[in-house]
């Protein structure tokens, strides 16, 4: 009971309303995957989470839990095999305009500068370019690329990449952000300092948002509910409430809750590995 | 002291000394060692000749060479014992044929690519005769097409379609996943998948087609030429070869190899304006 209102004290203290309304449900999701020589393989099952207006998920887990087809299959880029997927109440089937994703790599095409870049989602989608300019360079500005707007991708670090992407992923005002470990190629203190931009644009920007990460601290850092997944098939093994205050900065990491909160997450992981060792040696001896 | 750290320090500093001179070695020694290795070569070429005593038909010193292609260009433009005509002719063919040859190759490449199925069905076809060397074609060519221009644009044309063909589908397959992946989240379709990706990312390879192709576009019109033709430089270096006029065949030597230049200078112009992103082609020009 003290979580929840917490949580909406929260949300409230960001001016947002989040109100009931889900703008993503997911609903007995299962996703199998044929192989070449007609294997069946469980990427994904009985997979059921609902996200609200405005919240910031995180997703965790071991790697082939399916965490990124999950998200692939909410972006509409691959069908799932069973279950419901909807988006603003509407089921998703191809890829949305309100979506926007970020990959791990940033995916800048080379041949265009920063600011081309940015407006490629525009192009495609036939905007008004003028007004998609003028929100490009107000993005831009936001996410700390003012100035390297006429700069091309090689020109840039990666953490910088990875900015233009984001901003690129918004540049159409999409209700929904999606990224696949957005900042996994990054290094350590760029990657604090990009959660923190994250954090900002988010809480600017009111988006929905969820973020798949290799990362606990990352994970609990910036959501405000955490999804733990388990491998082989993926499931969702908890769901973890975070009511750490926002803003949070960097210091949050040294308190006890959010030592606790990793900590148990963590556990939760070594418990699936555990599994998997037994699972192995027990084929072994037989 | 304090003029080393002007922002232009070598044109301070060549006020003492021709120091340019000592930037420009040390950074590009090449720019001195590649012209200082023709007059090298020219000079042991000319003096050489005479030390062995090898006759003037087998291998003319670089004088009488310069001295021939000096007298074939005096010539009229129109003049047969000139060498206006003839480079015309020549040039005709090579830049019809690989225009022609590579647009034809570029666009089935395209298309084909753009068809799994159909790139699959017809690779092994494609990979057998593009082993089959084209240039033998070249006198069955002129049978069917006579001795006037068109039976060397053929030939031409069979010699350029191949690698564009081949390096156009190389380049469309190479395109990175994650590139389409972004344009198909973004709600792009299939043409806009195309034009702002796919073309982009496949253009490195298309331009090492083309170098490929301008070059085989020379080697076609001069075999093409030999095989039968009326004009031509080919024909000047048979005629030539007839009269054991050694000097002459090299003269005509050194205008292939100028327009051989010219089209790879060209090609690298364009390809310097649409290519500057890509580092295979940065690795590949070596600048």
């Amino acid at each position: 009971m003290e979580r929840k209102s917490a949580t909406l004290l929260d949300l409230k203290s960001r001016g947002q309303s989040i109100g009931k309304r889900p703008m993503i449900t997911i609903k007995q999701l299962d996703k199998v995957f044929t192989t070449v020589r007609d294997e069946r393989i469980n990427a994904l099952s009985d997979i059921n989470l609902s996200v609200a207006d405005g919240e910031f998920v995180t997703i965790v887990g071991p790697s082939g839990c399916g965490k990124s087809t999950l998200l692939k299959i909410l972006a509409g880029l691959i069908p799932s095999t069973g279950g419901l997927v909807s988006v603003a109440d509407q089921p998703v089937a191809a890829p949305r305009r309100d979506i926007g994703i970020v990959f791990q790599n940033a995916v800048l095409f080379p041949w265009r500068t920063i600011l081309d870049n940015v407006l490629l989602p525009a192009e495609v989608q036939g905007s008004d370019m003028k007004q998609a300019r003028s929100r490009a360079f107000e993005l831009l500005e936001m996410v700390g690329l003012k100035g390297f707007e006429g700069k091309y991708p090689s020109e840039l670090s990666g953490g910088m990449q990875q900015r233009a992407a984001i901003t690129r992923a918004l540049v159409c005002n999409p209700s929904i952000l999606l990224m696949d470990e957005p900042f996994g190629a990054l290094d350590a203190m760029t990657r604090e300092q990009m959660n923190l931009d994250l954090q900002r644009i988010w809480r600017e920007s009111g988006k929905t948002i969820i973020l798949i990460t290799h990362s606990i601290p990352e994970a609990v850092f910036l959501g405000d509910r955490v999804v733990v997944m388990s491998p082989r098939p993926g499931r969702i093994s908890e769901i973890i409430t975070i009511d750490t205050a926002r803003p949070r900065g960097l210091d949050v990491m040294g308190e006890p809750e959010f030592g606790r909160q990793t900590s148990y997450i963590r556990k939760l992981f070594y418990r699936m590995s555990n599994a998997d060792d037994s699972n192995i040696t027990g084929e072994g001896i037989s | 002291m304090s003029a080393i750290w002007n922002d232009r320090p070598h044109v301070t500093a060549s006020a003492s000394s021709p120091s340019w001179l000592r930037v420009m070695l040390r950074t590009h020694p090449e720019y001195l060692l590649s012209p200082l290795l023709l007059v090298v070569v020219l000079v042991g070429w000319e003096y050489g000749v005479g030390l062995i005593g090898a006759p003037e038909y087998i291998l003319p010193p670089p004088s009488k060479i310069v001295f021939a292609l000096w007298e074939g260009l005096s010539q009229g433009l129109t003049s047969r014992a000139g060498y206006w005509i003839h480079t015309g002719v020549t040039v005709a063919e090579i830049v019809i044929g690989f225009v022609v040859g590579s647009a034809v190759g570029l666009l089935l490449g395209t298309v084909i690519s753009q068809f799994r199925l159909l790139d699959a069905t017809l690779q092994p076809y494609i990979v057998a005769i593009q082993s089959v060397p084209k240039i033998a074609l070249a006198p069955i060519v002129v049978l069917w097409f006579g001795f006037g221009l068109t039976s060397k644009v053929v030939i031409i044309c069979l010699l350029t379609f191949f690698p564009l063909l081949v390096t156009s589908m190389a380049g469309f397959r190479s395109v990175e996943p994650e590139r389409l992946e972004l344009m198909r989240a973004i709600g792009a379709n299939r043409w806009q998948i195309f034009w702002k990706a796919r073309l982009p990312s496949a253009l490195p390879y298309i331009f090492a087609g083309l170098e490929m192709a301008s070059v085989f576009a020379v080697v076609g019109a001069i075999v093409g030429e030999f095989v039968g033709a009326q004009r031509g430089l080919g024909t000047l270096i048979l005629t030539m070869n007839a009269q054991m006029n050694g000097a002459g065949t090299f003269s005509i030597l050194v205008i292939l190899a100028v327009i051989g230049l010219v089209m790879h200078g060209g090609l690298r112009l364009v390809a310097k304006r649409l290519l500057f992103w890509s580092d295979t082609r940065r690795r590949a020009i070596g600048s």
